[in-house]
């Protein structure tokens, strides 16, 4: 990226709130880096994807391919069906037309063991939905030990070096309650972590928080992308999609409407939708 | 507390004109009654001298001293701290129904010579089969609310069925077509196992609703993050939903539980040996009714007091999680 196309960056998405940029002085990886991924292996392939909510269609004929490493960031107005698609990926909702492809596993219908997909599928919640019953350390323990029998004190090793990771190891014995908001979200990001997934899907994870926590889970999101972490993260975090994003991919009424490079996406948007939602969501 | 603010409002019985119709109130009920023939009017015979000759100004004399005492004794209730003020009037109030029952001159010797068999028989049958039916209701409840949770519709249409018959019957009713009904079909069951098993399943229905609210009070978000995560329904049933449905659920839990311990007392129709039925067959004879039946009142009563406290404590144990 030349710095000639940075400085364009930075006037179209001047007004943006500082906490959003702040955090990434530069992209995590060049255009041609990801471009050299375009081979490696296929974590998600949904073709022709379609759902319907009775009779409303919330997706139409969705496409959309996530390579190992890559970091897509969904975005568009609310009800656009970009939560929907996600949740589709791990199954959380079912599609009833097309094809979804998850870590070599074909999500339908007649499936006994959804536990394969999900276990290799990390989900962070908007809401964070950790178990308020459990310590935070239970809550990164459980589902190690539950779910692939390691023992607990495999569990706990693995649980305190992700709260490690987020930088929370000193919470690990409150209860999810006792803390702020920024860090329950950054306790959901180790928890999935702790499963060692092949791809984290992120659901609007910074919507419900305090404007000065955004930061802390962002740059949480950040340091996972700079490992590699194959990373599908709907949000409106602008400044974290430019800085971090391989793919920005723009939903409208079910379905994707433009999808290009960051870069590409918000400097030169091709459709009228998106230029609209653009200047909305950059001019507040 | 009621209003979850930091309000302090003046105290209600340190206003005069709340106690000036407290006092009128206590006083123009008292003159309803003749007390002069009672202890008050001895208790006030250097003021009116003869009680049976005193007419009407014996009457609003032990009126008027009644209702002072009452006052004053409310007023100086108030100025001590919450629990001491509990703690009195609940005294107080247990000393007006001791007063009461010591009214109907019961025979002391009796009940005492007869405590030991109602506590020995009675009360151990009673507590024996509350208890059992207590965990096969609970294990009724969970499954049926399960079962009117799930999409099967043979579950629900079962499960809302059983629910509707045994709550829709009275429990006498039940207890009666089980005893006497099932022998029809060839099976015959002694009276203590029909009691059981007539008392788990009406109480498994209304615990059933319970299960269900608690089980639904849960956030969707917690059987999202749980099912993302792999585990199964039967995993996150137990381990995320159950857990956090319980404290939810514990004050309704702690009623059925209190209800059915007194509803314990309808299987001595089948003449099991409980405390209802020893109380009424050991009096009867003798003529010794009341004793009998206030003895077996407040043994109720304690045992219920015992399934309050134990309310509590888990309560307080469940809110362990809630801590900020």
């Amino acid at each position: 990226m030349s710095v000639n196309n940075l400085s364009q960056l930075n006037g179209l998405t001047g007004n943006t709130p500082l906490h959003a940029v702040s955090a990434y002085h530069a992209p995590v990886t060049s255009i041609s880096e990801s471009l050299g991924q375009m081979s490696a292996e296929k974590i998600i392939e949904a073709t022709n994807v379609s759902k319907w909510y009775g009779s409303f269609r919330v997706l139409t004929e969705i496409n959309l391919t996530v390579r190992k490493g890559e970091r897509i960031v969904i975005c568009g107005p609310s009800g656009s069906g970009k939560s929907t698609l996600i949740r589709c990926f791990n199954r959380l909702e079912a599609h009833q037309q097309g094809d979804i492809i998850v870590n070599g596993i074909r999500l339908h219908d007649k499936m006994r063991n959804v536990t394969d997909v999900r276990k290799n599928v990390g989900m962070v919640f908007q809401h964070f939905n950790l178990f308020p019953h459990m310590t935070v350390l239970m809550n990164c323990m459980a589902a190690p030990m539950w779910i692939k029998g390691v023992s607990e004190a495999e569990a706990r090793k693995t649980a305190m070096r992700f709260l490690e990771r987020v930088r929370i190891p000193e919470q690990a014995n409150k209860y999810p309650a006792q803390l702020s908001g920024g860090q329950q979200q950054r306790v959901a990001i180790a928890r999935s972590l702790c499963m060692e997934p092949a791809v984290m899907l992120f659901d609007e994870p910074t919507s419900a928080l305090d404007p000065e926590m955004v930061s802390e889970v962002l740059e949480t999101m950040t340091s996972l992308a700079r490992d590699g972490m194959t990373m599908v993260c709907v949000t409106h975090e602008m400044g974290f999609a430019r800085a971090v994003a391989d793919r920005v991919i723009f939903m409208d009424s079910g379905k994707i409407v433009e999808e290009g490079a960051p870069n590409d996406f918000f400097t030169n948007p091709q459709h009228a939708r998106t230029k609209l939602f653009l200047s909305q969501i950059l001019s507040h | 507390m009621l209003y979850q603010d930091t309000v302090e409002s003046e105290v209600l019985v340190h206003k005069p004109w709340f106690i000036a119709a407290v006092f009128a109130v206590v006083l123009a009920v008292f003159m309803l009654f003749n007390l002069t023939g009672t202890t008050f009017g001895e208790f006030m015979r250097p003021v009116i001298g003869d009680p049976e000759q005193s007419g009407l100004y014996g009457r609003f004399a032990i009126a008027f001293m009644i209702a002072v005492v009452f006052c004053v004794n409310v007023v100086f209730i108030a100025f001590a701290p919450l629990n001491v003020q509990v703690g009195i009037v609940w005294l107080e109030l247990l000393l007006l129904f001791l007063a009461f029952f010591d009214s109907f001159n019961l025979s002391l010797p009796f009940i005492s010579e007869n405590l030991p068999y109602l506590i020995t028989q009675g009360v151990v049958t009673t507590i024996y089969v509350s208890a059992v039916s207590l965990v096969f209701a609970s294990l009724i409840a969970i499954i049926a609310a399960v079962a009117k949770l799930s999409s099967n519709g043979f579950a629900y249409a079962i499960a809302s069925f059983y629910t509707s018959f045994f709550r829709g019957l009275p429990l006498l009713m039940q207890i009666y077509l089980i005893y006497l009904g099932l022998p029809q079909l060839g099976i015959i069951m002694d009276a203590v196992p029909s009691g059981i098993l007539a008392l788990s399943l009406c109480v498994g229905a209304y615990m059933t609703e319970i299960f269900r609210a608690g089980i639904q009070s849960i956030d969707r978000g917690q059987w999202e993050a749980s099912r993302s995560m792999g585990f199964g329904f039967g995993l996150t049933m137990r381990r995320i939903i159950l857990p956090q449905a319980l404290p939810v659920i514990i004050p309704p839990m702690g009623n059925m539980f209190i209800s059915m311990l007194k509803d314990s007392s309808l299987v001595s129709v089948l003449g099991v040996w409980e405390l209802t039925f020893l109380a009424r067959t050991i009096g009867q004879p003798t003529f010794h009714h009341m004793e009998m039946l206030i003895t077996a009142a407040i043994i109720y009563w304690i045992m219920s007091a015992c399934l309050e406290v134990a309310q509590s404590r888990l309560e307080r144990h469940f809110a362990r999680s809630k801590v900020r």
